[in-house]
């Protein structure tokens, strides 16, 4: 492990400050808004696991939708208990489902490192074209296994009796559904975005924080080289098979606990949950943060986000918001090739130079 | 197995094989000159062929005039959009090339349904809608002129590559841009001419699909993905394989897809991927495609 340096400990305190932030967001906001910023976090998450292959590894993911989708059935059919009893431990309140989160993180992983062998042999467009095959099957082969993941009319989460959302329970004498706040060290969470928000950034803010430790050290180090130069890293000991391998296995994952959230966020998982247009946009989040960079992945987060909703009300004449979103992504592109990312470093750049000048 | 069912679903695979094959050919000749894959060549013959749907339907323009104006305007179109839209990200990394394609996809899918709605309509074709018996088989005339169209079309364009100064000019252009430049090549104008033929190739692959896939504004995304799925299947750098891969993808998910109960319709496109993955693992470079040589 490498030791921490002072400016890595000035990054630790902006963290910290960050999480504080983020931690009141909710009591300024809108319950409404509430629940978009919780999507926020969500394909935060993801897009800081398709940095790590994309960005660190240099590995194209047009797939990583799939995975997400496998992380978001994994939750589903074990929250739903579709004829499938694993477990069979409930816990109380709102502690209750969370439970599938990192064990969907772990299938989704799983899946995503045996992927990565047979990856191994593709490289650049071919890699990128068959993670975009992978994508592409799967609303296909998720409606075909319709036993197992309920086909085309998916999976309600909360739908089985006794089955209800985290802030909410069933009346035992009325069985209605009423809301029920849960209280945390001192907090009162009252609604299910307000919960939700909660859930998405503290898992984001661990996973930003896990990935950072993943790529300053050793290990990262050895994913840029890799990216680099596969040639160079090979001959400098640098297993390429472990580290595509590892960087697969980790980005996966990542978006298996999103696709977890998502599915618990939507309280429905269908085929339309993750459409093939998903792994495209995670792409696109990516791109726009910045390839390769932690904290300006948010930009990207909140872009694909909130920029089709601005679109959408910008104008109702059908076809138009779509034209707006691909406008302002191509301009986006055009300003910022290199994304947020290349923006935050040029303006460091101005700034020190400014700095060192006075 | 019926003999004369098994021909026809061939004849047929063959047809809607070379419509793959068009937009593939559209996607290896953007990918050879500048290594990017430009996701919108499916939405942009989308669009050609609604320009070409307006000038039949809406101002009375006879069916083979429309269908060389459209090509024609979808030449000067792509010209323009990488005059435009690709030549400021030209330097930019590929990735991000890539994210301007996908750009272009939302616009010309938005403004498709902003200018002739969503609605789906009907698309008219030139030939007949009949059979030819051939050796007590009965063959459409529709799939074998679609077959006859595509396969002039590629020789055409060889023969463009292969015999003309332009051709010659933009070859040169995508294996040495530098050198090009300096004998004279003016390799921005080749960059632009390729992305006008690969929309004039999109353009006669989705007039040629419209008439059965009906038109709409997401009528191409499926045929994309076959194009994709033939342009990998060749050798994404191989023109002949692009044409080659897409005949196969043609034929092989027509008889996939009524010889396998098991995959049936519904499992028609992953089973076609899943063969695709597994002629990449074994010749990661495509069928035809020439192998990276690289020493370790």
């Amino acid at each position: 492990m490498t030791r921490p340096g002072r400016s890595e400990l000035v990054k630790v305190g902006l963290f910290a400050a960050a999480a504080l932030a983020v931690l009141f967001v909710p009591r300024i906001v809108s319950d409404f808004r509430a629940q978009q910023f919780a999507y926020v976090g969500i394909y935060l998450i993801a897009l800081l696991g398709l940095n790590i292959l994309t960005g660190y590894t240099g590995q194209i993911s047009l797939g990583h939708g799939a995975y997400m989708a496998i992380g978001g059935y994994t939750t589903a059919i074990l929250i739903s208990d579709q004829g499938l009893r694993l477990g069979g431990h409930t816990f109380s309140g709102d502690m209750r489902d969370v439970w599938t989160i990192p064990l969907a993180g772990v299938v989704a992983g799983a899946i995503g490192f045996l992927f990565g062998f047979p990856a191994l042999r593709l490289s650049g467009l071919y890699l990128a074209l068959a993670t975009f095959a992978v994508a592409v099957a799967t609303p296909a082969v998720i409606r075909k296994f319709e036993g197992f993941t309920g086909g085309g009319p998916g999976i309600n989460l909360f739908d089985a009796p006794g089955r209800t959302r985290p802030t909410e329970t069933t009346d035992p004498v009325t069985f209605e559904t009423v809301t029920e706040p849960i209280r945390v060290l001192g907090f009162e969470i009252h609604s299910f975005n307000e919960w939700l928000y909660y859930l998405c950034w503290g898992i984001a803010l661990v996973m930003f924080a896990l990935a950072w430790l993943i790529v300053r050290g050793r290990f990262g180090r050895a994913l840029r080289a890799v990216r680099d130069s596969p040639l160079a890293a090979a001959s400098s000991g640098v297993s390429l098979a472990k580290y595509k391998t590892l960087a697969f296995g980790i980005s996966a994952f990542y978006a298996g606990i999103a696709g977890s959230l998502l599915a618990i966020a939507t309280t429905f998982v269908n085929p339309e949950t993750f459409p093939i247009a998903l792994s495209i946009f995670l792409l696109v989040g990516v791109v726009v943060g910045g390839l390769g960079s932690l904290w300006p992945l948010v930009f990207g987060a909140i872009f694909i986000q909130f920029l089709p909703l601005w679109a959408q009300s910008i104008s109702k004449s059908p076809g138009a918001p779509s034209v707006v979103y691909g406008v302002i992504l191509i301009a986006v592109m055009l300003l910022l090739p290199t994304g947020a990312a290349g923006l935050v470093r040029r303006v460091g750049w101005a700034a020190s130079r400014l700095v060192s000048r006075t | 197995m019926d003999y004369a069912q098994f021909f026809q679903q061939v004849v047929s695979g063959l047809a809607s094989g070379a419509i793959y094959a068009a937009l593939a050919l559209a996607l290896v000749l953007i990918h050879r000159a500048t290594g990017v894959i430009n996701f919108a060549q499916g939405e942009m013959a989308m669009f050609s062929t609604y320009i070409a749907w307006t000038l039949t339907t809406n101002h009375g323009w006879p069916y083979w005039g429309a269908f060389a104006a459209t090509i024609l305007l979808s030449f000067v179109g792509g010209l323009a959009l990488q005059r435009t839209v690709i030549r400021p990200v030209e330097r930019a990394p590929v990735l991000t090339i890539v994210i301007v394609t996908i750009g272009l996809v939302l616009i010309f899918n938005g403004l498709a349904g902003w200018i002739w709605s969503a609605e789906v309509r009907a698309f008219p074709t030139a030939l007949p809608n009949e059979t030819v018996d051939v050796g007590g088989v009965a063959i459409s005339i529709q799939d074998l002129g679609t077959l006859a169209i595509v396969l002039a079309l590629v020789v055409a364009l060889w023969a463009f590559f292969q015999f003309t100064k332009i051709g010659l000019a933009m070859r040169a252009a995508a294996l040495n841009p530098d050198a090009s430049r300096l004998v004279g090549v003016r390799v921005g104008w080749m960059l632009a001419i390729g992305w006008g033929l690969a929309a004039a190739l999109g353009a006669v692959a989705g007039m040629l699909a419209a008439p059965t896939v009906f038109l709409d504004p997401s009528m191409m995304q499926a045929i994309l993905i076959y194009a994709f799925a033939a342009a990998v299947l060749g050798g994404i750098d191989s023109p002949f394989g692009a044409v080659a891969g897409g005949l196969m993808l043609g034929v092989g998910l027509n008889l996939i897809g009524s010889y396998i109960d098991f995959v049936g319709a519904d499992l028609r496109l992953p089973a076609a991927l899943l063969v695709i993955l597994v002629v990449l693992l074994v010749k990661p470079e495509g069928l035809f495609g020439k192998p990276i040589a690289r020493r370790v």
